[in-house]
C-alpha cells in the first residue's frame, strides 16, 4: 500500500543533521512506493532543501519565519500542522533528538494518533509496518505496529542506515508561508556546552571515560585515542559529576544515546544507566582495573589494566597502523 | 498553588529480565517509582514549601502502585489518587495512559503539573506533552532548573542534549523532570507515618466518564524479546602491551570497525 509520509529535517549549526537523511531512509520503507517529503523548518534554512532531494525525499517543502529560529514546541507544532493539513500524510517520520521528542506527542495529540518513539529499525512484515524499539533501559525489545490511524514514529540517531547520496536525483522545492504567533515558552538564551562540529549522536568511534579517568586532566590520553581514530569523547555520568569533564559529553538515560560502530569505555562501571546509552553500539572495547566490572559484561574486548597504561598504547598501535596504511 | 505530579509504577530496570510466555516477567521483580518521578515529586513539593498549595501524585496503573504513592506520600505529597482502568482495558499505550490522565485533570484546574522526562521502562517520553496538550498548556521538557516568580512568570532551564535553554512561560504549566533537578529526600519516619493517614482515592474509567473506546490504544505491541545473547566477550590476556596489540588486530580483522 502506498503511502504519502512527511519527514522533519533538523539543521545545528548551520547543517542538516544526520538524522534527516536516515528518517527519509525510514520513510520510504513505510511509504512502500509512495512519495516521501521531507519539511525543512526553521529561519534561513531553503539552501539545505537540495540535500535532502539527493537523500532520497521526493519533494520538500520549506517553512521559514522568525519565529521560527529557536525550536519551541508552540512554533514547530503550527509549522508542522499546517504543512500535514495541506499535505494529508499517512505516516510521518521525525529523529528521536531533543527537538524530535519534545514535539512529537504534542503533534501526535493533535493528530489524535498514536505514536511509535525511539525506533531503531523499520520493516514491512505481513503487511504491517513493524517498528522495533528498546524498552526496559535497552535490556529488551520489543515490536510495534500502528493500529488506528496516522503511522508516526521518531528514529533514533545512528541506526537506520541511509539511503546513498545521489545528486542525479531531483525534486521540487516549495516555500509553505506559516504564520508563526503566541509562542508560549520563549527561548531567552541558549548556553552552548557542546563543541561546535561534534555530535555525540553521529560519531562512528567513541572514547569515553568514567570516574576512573580521575581529572580533567586525565582525559587528555582519551581525546589524543579518540582523535586518531576520527572519533569523539564521549562520559560517564559519574566523570561529570566529578567536575573532570562537561555534561555535554554525558552519554546514558540522561545524557545522550548513542550506536557508534565502536565504543571503547575507559574507566567506566558500567551502571545500567549508562549502558542505556551505548549497550547498542556495535562493538564495544572495556579497559577497567577491575576484572569484575559490569562493563565487561556487554563488551565484545575488555583488557584488565590500568587505563593510563593502556589507552596510550592503544593509540600508539591504531598511529602505527595509520602510517602502515 | 495546585500542584500535580504524575507518577509511574515502574520496574527497577537495574533487575534481571527475562520474558515468560511472551511478556516481560513481572514475578518477584522489584517496582520503583520511576526515578525521574522522584525529581518531579521532589521539585513539587520544593514549590509548595515555596509558594503554599497542595501537591497531588496521580498515577495510572494497578493496585500495587499503591506502595508507591504511599512513598510519594511519605516524602511529602499531601494527596495521592490512584486511576485503575486494569479490569477496563486490555490494550494500554501513552494514548491510553495521557487521555485518561488528561481527562482526570481536565477539572481541577492545575497551575503546575510535573511529570518525568521518561519511564526507565516503556521509554517514550510521550506522556508528559501530550498530557499537556490535551489540557491546551504550555511544556517544558527535560529541565534542570524551575523558578516561579510571584505574579506567574516561570523562568525555566532546559537541558537540550547538554546544551541548556532559559526559557520563560507562564503558569498553568507542565514540566517534565531531567537528572540535575534537584536531589530527592528519602521518606522520613515520621513521613512515612503520617503518610498512612493521607488520602489516597481511587478511580476507575467510569468515574472520569470515560469509555472504553474513548482510550483505546492506537498502537500495539507484537512481540518482546531480548537481545541476541552477546558471546561471552573476549577479555584479552598476558602483558598489557600484547594485549594492546592483539585488540587493535582484533578490531581490524575479526570486528572490522576500524
Ligand atoms: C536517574 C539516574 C540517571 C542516570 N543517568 C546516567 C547517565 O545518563 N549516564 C551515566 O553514565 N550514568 C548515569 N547515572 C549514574 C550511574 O548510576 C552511575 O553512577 C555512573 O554511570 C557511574 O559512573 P562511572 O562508571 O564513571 O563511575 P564508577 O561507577 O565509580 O566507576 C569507575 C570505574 O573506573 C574503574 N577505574 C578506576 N581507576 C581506573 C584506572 N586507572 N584504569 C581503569 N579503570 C579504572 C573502576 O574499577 C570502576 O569500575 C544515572 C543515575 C540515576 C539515578
Ligand atoms: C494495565 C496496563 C496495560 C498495559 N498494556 C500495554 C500494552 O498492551 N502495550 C504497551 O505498549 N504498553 C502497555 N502498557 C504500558 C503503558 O501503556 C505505558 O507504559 C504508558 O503509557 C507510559 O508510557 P511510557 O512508559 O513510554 O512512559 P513515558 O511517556 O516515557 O513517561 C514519561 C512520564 O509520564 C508520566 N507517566 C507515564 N506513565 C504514567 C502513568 N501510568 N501514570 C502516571 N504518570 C505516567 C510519568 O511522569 C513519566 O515519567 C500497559 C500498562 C498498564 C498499566
Amino acid at each position: 500500500m502506498a503511502r504519502k509520509v512527511l519527514t522533519l529535517a533538523e539543521v545545528r549549526d548551520g547543517s542538516l543533521r544526520n538524522v534527516s537523511f536516515e528518517a527519509i531512509a525510514a520513510a520510504k520503507t513505510i511509504a512502500e512506493g509512495g512519495e516521501v517529503v521531507s519539511v525543512l523548518v526553521g529561519d534561513q534554512v531553503q539552501a539545505h532543501a537540495n540535500e535532502l532531494i539527493y537523500r532520497g525525499a521526493d519533494r520538500v517543502v520549506v517553512i521559514e519565519h522568525p519565529n521560527l529560529k529557536f525550536y519551541t514546541s508552540d512554533g514547530y507544532s503550527q509549522a508542522l500542522k499546517a504543512v500535514i493539513d495541506k499535505e494529508q500524510p499517512e505516516g510521518i517520520v521525525f529523529g528521536h533528538t531533543a527537538l524530535g521528542k519534545d514535539l512529537s506527542p504534542k503533534l501526535a495529540i493533535k493528530l489524535d494518533a498514536g505514536l511509535v518513539s525511539d525506533v531503531i529499525a523499520v520493516e514491512e512484515a505481513g503487511g504491517n509496518i513493524v517498528f522495533t524499539r528498546p524498552i526496559y533501559s535497552g535490556k529488551a525489545f520489543e515490536k510495534k505496529i500502528v493500529t488506528d490511524g496516522i503511522i508516526f514514529a521518531t528514529v533514533r540517531p545512528n541506526n537506520i542506515a541511509p539511503l546513498e547520496r545521489d545528486e542525479s536525483r531531483t525534486g521540487s522545492v516549495e516555500a509553505l508561508a506559516v504564520e508563526i504567533k503566541d509562542l508560549r515558552a520563549i527561548v531567552k538564551e541558549v548556553v552552548r556546552k557542546t563543541a561546535e562540529g561534534v555530535d555525540l549522536t553521529e560519531a562512528k568511534v567513541i572514547v569515553a571515560g568514567g570516574r576512573g579517568v580521575k581529572s580533567a586532566e586525565g582525559f587528555k590520553p582519551l581525546k589524543e585515542l579518540a582523535e586518531v581514530l576520527g572519533g569523539a569523547v564521549g562520559a560517564s555520568r559519574g566523570a561529570c559529576d566529578a567536575g573532570y569533564c562537561d555534561y555535554s559529553l554525558q552519554i546514558g538515560q540522561t545524557g545522550k544515546v548513542v550506536t557508534p560502530d565502536l565504543y571503547i569505555a575507559c574507566g567506566i562501571s558500567g551502571a545500567i544507566q549508562h549502558l542505556a546509552g551505548m549497550s547498542n553500539s556495535k562493538v564495544i572495547v572495556a579497559i577497567n582495573k577491575d576484572p569484575e566490572a559490569n562493563i565487561f559484561k556487554v563488551a565484545d574486548y575488555g583488557i584488565v589494566g590500568d587505563l593510563f597504561e593502556v589507552v596510550p598504547l592503544l593509540t600508539e598501535e591504531f598511529k602505527k597502523l595509520k602510517v602502515h596504511s | 498553588m495546585n500542584i500535580f505530579v504524575l507518577m509511574k509504577r515502574t520496574f527497577d530496570t537495574e533487575e534481571k529480565i527475562s520474558i515468560v510466555n511472551g511478556k516481560i516477567n513481572e514475578e518477584g521483580a522489584e517496582f520503583i517509582i520511576n526515578p525521574y518521578d522522584e525529581y518531579a515529586i521532589e521539585e513539587a513539593i520544593q514549590v509548595r514549601d515555596k509558594h503554599g498549595g497542595e501537591v497531588t501524585v496521580v498515577t495510572v496503573g494497578s493496585e500495587e502502585a499503591e506502595k508507591e504513592l504511599r512513598t510519594a506520600l511519605a516524602m511529602g505529597c499531601d494527596k495521592a489518587v490512584l486511576i485503575n482502568i486494569d479490569d477496563d482495558v486490555e490494550e494500554q499505550d501513552q494514548y491510553t495512559t495521557a487521555k485518561v490522565l488528561a481527562e482526570y485533570l481536565k477539572d481541577k484546574n492545575p497551575d503546575l503539573i510535573l511529570a518525568g522526562n521518561v519511564a526507565i521502562d516503556g521509554g517514550s517520553g510521550q506522556v508528559g506533552p501530550r498530557v499537556a496538550e490535551l489540557l491546551g498548556i504550555p511544556y517544558v521538557t527535560t529541565i534542570t532548573k524551575l523558578d516561579i516568580a510571584d505574579g506567574g512568570k516561570v523562568t525555566v532551564v532546559r537541558d537540550v542534549e547538554g546544551d541548556e535553554e532559559i526559557i520563560e512561560t507562564s503558569l498553568p504549566l507542565l514540566v517534565t523532570a531531567q537528572q540535575g533537578l534537584n536531589e530527592p529526600r528519602y521518606p522520613s519516619l515520621p513521613g512515612i507515618m503520617k503518610a498512612k493517614k493521607k488520602p489516597l482515592d481511587e478511580l476507575e474509567l467510569d468515574d472520569l466518564d470515560l469509555d472504553e473506546e474513548d482510550v483505546e490504544a492506537k498502537t500495539k505491541t507484537i512481540e518482546v524479546f531480548l537481545p541476541p545473547k552477546r558471546e561471552a566477550g573476549k577479555i584479552l590476556q598476558g602483558e598489557i602491551a600484547d594485549q594492546v596489540k592483539e585488540l587493535v588486530q582484533l578490531l581490524r580483522s575479526e570486528a572490522k570497525v576500524v
